[in-house]
């Protein structure tokens, strides 16, 4: 227990009680500054959300829009009900000709095609972030040409389509993933019947490869 | 400065005393520095309320803080809504617009003050003072079997929470003298928290609420990943 030491005052030690001033054994209050030091430090860092801004499109269906991209620019990502399993095509679907790719979301998986295919946007990117290092441009130019780049009308753009069972972390990544790879132009979309099913039976086929 | 008193050996020969001292350090500087650190994040903490629910979201690179004047739905792995929305005042603004929305709504003054305290909570307003006045017991129970807010299209509680702290949100504002140009940048922003397991038809279902009140932008809030942080280096080394 705490004790206070005091020097002097009793019978015994006259000679003590000269030189020693009061004294106060420290350690349980530093003890005790510690711990709540080492309590307040882990509780700050650890309350610390980020968010991820996500816009949606005013109208749930417009077709109009929809038609005026080119298909070509097109890439769409099937997030299907199994986590690991994400396929992905490009242009438009056509039954039976369109060719579903498997992919993950992991760094080497959905990233590198995305990179790959924005390629001409992503150098631009680059340029404008050497740029505003250098301190040839200011933050606000930067923001604004940023815009226009990943804006481009030329720009790739991806469609993600999800079913009921998707779960929301791979939303949340393969969004992350378009954010890493500046493609700005983006929906997210329940998915057709018809891909469902095609889902499920390259998923099928695959697992029969594998056997 | 700090320094460090060491016992002389016994060489010293002046000393009988110094064989019994043992090394001794003045821990002073320390100790108030300790305090220092100590009193600075007791000040500077802000303690989160008790959260009703656990939502664990998922982790993304995204390194936008949410922001401080928000709106935050959460929604767990049963897809049930909860309500918060940041500003004391706004609150009890919010409140007394619901009591005029819901004339069944009757709290006591103290209810209000509760719940303008209060952080985020996840029941319909037929069981609202119920819930304020419980303690921590009744509320457990009240949360465990309770089901969110309802958001469905006959009995839409949320979306009605939503318009309402938005106007609670602007009158709080303008009383504060803010003016509309100031309200554009630095408005009510509308945060979604969910479980990072939550199938997302069930996320979908309150965006869903909110696109109908006119709302399109959203914070996903996200845990920062550790090992992929700096994404940008990755698209650097390409």
């Amino acid at each position: 227990m705490a004790e206070i030491v005091q020097g002097g005052g009793g019978k015994g030690g006259k000679k003590k009680a000269k030189k020693g001033s009061a004294r106060i054994d420290m350690t349980p209050m530093v003890d005790l500054a510690f711990l709540l030091l080492t309590f307040f430090v882990l509780a700050a860092t650890l309350a610390k959300p980020k968010a991820m801004e996500i816009i949606y499109p005013k109208e749930v269906d417009d077709k109009e829009d929809k038609t005026k991209l080119d298909d070509a620019l097109a890439t769409t990502l099937l997030l299907g009900e199994h986590e690991n399993e994400v396929f992905y095509y490009t242009g438009a679907y056509k039954p039976d000709t369109t060719q579903l790719m498997l992919t993950d979301l992991s760094k080497d998986g959905f990233r590198k095609i995305m990179l790959d295919k924005n390629a001409r946007v992503n150098d631009q990117v680059l340029q404008l972030k050497a740029k505003l290092e250098s301190k040839e441009i200011d933050e606000a130019t930067y923001e604004e040409a940023y815009k226009q780049v990943v804006g481009d009308k030329d720009a790739p753009f991806v469609v993600i389509k999800t079913v009921d069972e998707t779960k929301f972390k791979n939303v949340i990544s393969a969004m992350d993933e378009l954010n890493i790879c500046n493609v700005r132009k983006r929906a997210i979309q329940d998915m057709a019947e018809t891909e469902a099913i095609a889902v499920r039976q390259r998923a099928a086929e695959l697992d029969l490869k594998k056997k | 400065m700090s320094k460090i008193k060491i016992a002389k050996s016994h060489s010293n020969r002046s000393g009988t005393r110094s064989s019994s001292t043992a090394p001794s350090l003045d821990m002073t500087p320390m100790v108030d520095l300790a305090f220092l650190l100590v009193t600075f994040f007791m000040l500077t903490a802000k303690f989160r309320n008790m959260e009703p629910i656990e939502a664990d979201p998922p982790s993304s690179t995204s390194l936008t803080q949410l922001p401080e004047k928000v709106m935050l739905i959460t929604i767990d792995t049963a897809g049930r809504a909860y309500f918060d929305i940041s500003g004391r005042t706004v609150r009890e603004k919010l409140i007394n617009r619901m009591m005029v929305r819901y004339p069944g709504l009757k709290m006591t003054q103290e209810q209000i003050e509760n719940f303008s305290k209060m952080g985020t909570f996840g029941q319909p307003v037929e069981m609202l003072p119920q819930y304020i006045s419980g303690d921590d017991d009744i509320k457990n129970a009240l949360d465990e079997v309770g089901k969110g807010i309802p958001l469905d299209s006959l009995n839409n509680q949320l979306g009605d929470w939503i318009q309402e702290g938005y106007y609670a949100f602007v009158d709080d504002a303008t009383e504060q003298g803010l003016t509309r140009e100031q309200l554009k940048e630095d408005g009510l922003r509308y945060a979604i928290k969910a479980d990072a397991n939550t199938e997302y038809a069930k996320v979908e279902k309150v965006i869903d609420v909110f696109r109908e009140k006119q709302i399109f932008q959203f914070n996903m809030v996200t845990n920062l990943e550790g090992s992929d942080a700096n994404a940008d280096a990755s698209l650097t080394a390409e």
